[in-house]
C-alpha cells in the first residue's frame, strides 16, 4: 500500500518536473544579458574590494605575526646562546678552582712527606748510633769475660795439677794448655 | 481490506507543491536596459548582491581588528586566505601570487552562492535562488578565466604561448593529431569548467526538491501514511548534507582548475 502512495507521489513529483514553467530555466535565453551584466558587477565590484582593501590587510597581518613570531624566536635563541655562554664560563671557573685545590694538595702533601721522611732519617741515625756503641759495649764486655774465664781456666787448672802432681806448672805452659783447649773446643764445635 | 485502502484513498487529492524546476525560474524585480538589452534587476541579481554583500560583510568585519592573535572571525578569513594562498602557491608557483585576488575572489564568490542557495525558502519572505545553478553565470566565469589565460599568456609569452598545443617529445608524424587533440582540449575547458559546477547544482537542487516534495505530499495525504514522510524526510536531511559538501568542493574544483589553467600561461611549455 505504501508503495501506491509513493509512486503517486512520485508521479506527482514528476509531472511537475515536465510541466513546470515548459522547459528549463536555464535554457531561457532571454536572460542572459542580466545575469551576466549582474555577475559582472558583483564579481567586479567584490573583486575590487578584495585586492584593494580586505586581502592586503590579510595579508598584512598574517605577514606582521610571522615577521613577529620570527623575532620572538630569534630572541630566544640569543638568550639561549647567552644562557649556555654562561654555563661554559661556570664550567671553566668549576675547573680552574678544582685544579688549584689539586696543586695546593698536592704541595701540602709533598711538604709533609718531606717532614716524615726527614725525621725518619733523624731517628734511624740515632737509634744507629745507640745500636753501634751498645754493641761496642758489649763486645768490651764479652772479651773481658773471656778473658776472665781464661784466667779463671788457668788458675783452676794449676791448682788442680799441682795437687795431683805436686809440681806447680809454668804459667805459659798453662796459659798455652788454656789456649789451645779452649781453640779445640771451638774446632770441635 | 479493501475499505480500509479506499479508505486511505480517499483523502488523496495531493497539495500543490511547486515543481522540481520553479526554483530556477528567473523574475523579473526591477525593470533596466542598457540600450536594447535588457539587464533588468532579477532575483538571480538580488542574490548575487546577498552572495556579495555577505562576503564584503564577512571579510570586512573579520579584518577590522587586525589582531596578532585573532578572534573566531579573523580565524576564518586568515584559514580561508591561507587555503587559496596555497592552492596557488601549488599550482602555479610564487609568479602565481599576482592572481591570488582573482581566485580568492571566485572561490569565495562561488562558494557563497553554493552555500546560499541552499538556505530554505520562507513561504511569503523569501525565496532562496541558487545563481550558480545557472549556465549563464557558471559560463560567464568560466569565460572569464580563460579569457585571463589566454590574454595572459600571450601577453607573457607572445606567440610562443601556441607552444601550449605543441608538447615536447611527440614524433613529428602525430604533432597534427596531438595539435588538434590539444586545441580541441583547450576549447573544452570553459564548457566543462561551467557545465560541471552547473550541473552540480542543478541536480543538487532538483533532487532536494522532489525529496521535500515527498514530504508534502505522504504528509497532505494523513492518517497512517503521514507516518512514511520520515524516510523522505531523513533523506532530505541527509542530500542536505552532502549537498554542503558539494557546495565547498565545487567551489574549490572551480578554484584549483582556474589555478591549473592560469599555470599554463605563467610557465608554458613546462608541462
Amino acid at each position: 500500500m505504501p508503495i501506491d502512495v509513493l509512486l503517486i507521489a512520485a508521479a506527482e513529483a514528476a509531472g511537475h518536473a515536465k510541466s513546470g514553467g515548459g522547459g528549463l530555466p536555464q535554457m531561457d535565453f532571454s536572460t542572459y544579458p542580466s545575469q551576466i551584466f549582474w555577475l559582472l558587477i558583483t564579481f567586479g565590484g567584490l573583486y575590487f574590494l578584495m585586492s584593494s582593501v580586505i586581502l592586503p590587510r590579510l595579508g598584512g597581518t598574517i605577514e606582521e605575526r610571522r615577521d613577529r613570531v620570527a623575532d620572538d624566536l630569534d630572541h630566544a635563541a640569543e638568550f639561549r646562546r647567552q644562557a649556555e655562554e654562561a654555563e661554559a664560563a661556570y664550567n671553566s671557573a668549576l675547573a680552574d678552582a678544582r685544579a688549584k685545590a689539586q696543586t695546593m694538595a698536592a704541595e701540602t702533601r709533598a711538604e709533609v712527606e718531606a717532614e716524615i721522611a726527614s725525621m725518619q732519617q733523624e731517628a734511624d741515625l740515632k737509634a744507629a748510633t745507640q745500636i753501634a756503641a751498645a754493641e761496642e759495649r758489649l763486645n768490651a764486655m764479652k772479651d773481658q769475660a773471656s778473658t776472665k774465664v781464661k784466667e779463671a781456666a788457668g788458675d783452676v787448672a794449676k791448682t788442680i795439677v799441682s795437687a795431683l802432681i805436686d809440681e806447680t806448672p809454668a804459667d805459659d805452659t798453662v796459659k798455652a794448655a788454656v789456649a789451645g783447649a779452649i781453640s779445640g773446643r771451638e774446632a770441635a764445635r | 481490506m479493501n475499505s480500509i485502502l479506499s479508505a486511505l484513498a480517499l483523502p488523496m487529492h495531493l497539495p500543490q507543491a511547486a515543481g522540481p524546476m520553479e526554483q530556477f525560474e528567473i523574475h523579473r524585480l526591477a525593470p533596466l536596459s542598457l540600450g536594447n538589452i535588457d539587464v533588468s534587476f532579477t532575483n538571480s541579481s538580488l542574490w548575487m548582491m546577498i552572495a556579495t554583500g555577505a562576503a564584503v560583510i564577512f571579510f570586512s568585519s573579520a579584518t577590522r581588528a587586525r589582531a596578532l592573535i585573532p578572534g573566531r572571525m579573523q580565524s576564518i578569513a586568515e584559514v580561508l586566505y591561507n587555503f587559496v594562498a596555497d592552492m596557488v602557491r601549488g599550482a602555479i608557483g610564487p609568479e602565481g601570487m599576482k592572481f591570488f585576488p582573482y581566485v580568492f575572489t571566485l572561490f569565495i564568490y562561488i562558494l557563497l552562492a553554493n552555500l546560499l542557495g541552499l538556505l530554505p525558502s520562507i513561504p511569503g519572505v523569501s525565496h532562496t535562488f541558487t545563481t550558480t545553478s545557472h549556465i549563464a553565470v557558471t559560463f560567464g566565469l568560466a569565460m572569464l578565466t580563460i579569457a585571463i589565460v589566454i590574454f595572459y599568456g600571450f601577453y607573457k609569452n607572445g606567440l610562443g604561448f601556441l607552444k601550449l598545443f605543441v608538447p615536447s617529445g611527440v614524433p613529428p608524424w602525430l604533432l597534427p593529431l596531438i595539435v588538434l587533440i590539444e586545441f580541441v582540449s583547450f576549447l573544452s575547458r570553459p564548457l566543462s569548467l561551467a557545465i560541471r559546477l552547473f550541473a552540480n547544482m542543478l541536480a543538487g537542487h532538483i533532487i532536494l526538491k522532489v525529496f521535500a516534495g515527498f514530504i508534502i505530499s505522504l504528509l497532505g495525504a494523513g492518517g497512517v501514511v503521514s507516518a512514511i514522510a520520515i524516510f523522505p524526510f531523513l533523506g532530505t536531511v541527509a542530500i542536505t548534507l552532502l549537498e554542503l559538501l558539494v557546495a565547498f568542493l565545487q567551489a574549490y574544483v572551480f578554484a584549483i582548475l582556474t589555478c591549473i589553467y592560469l599555470n599554463d600561461a605563467v610557465n608554458v611549455g613546462h608541462h
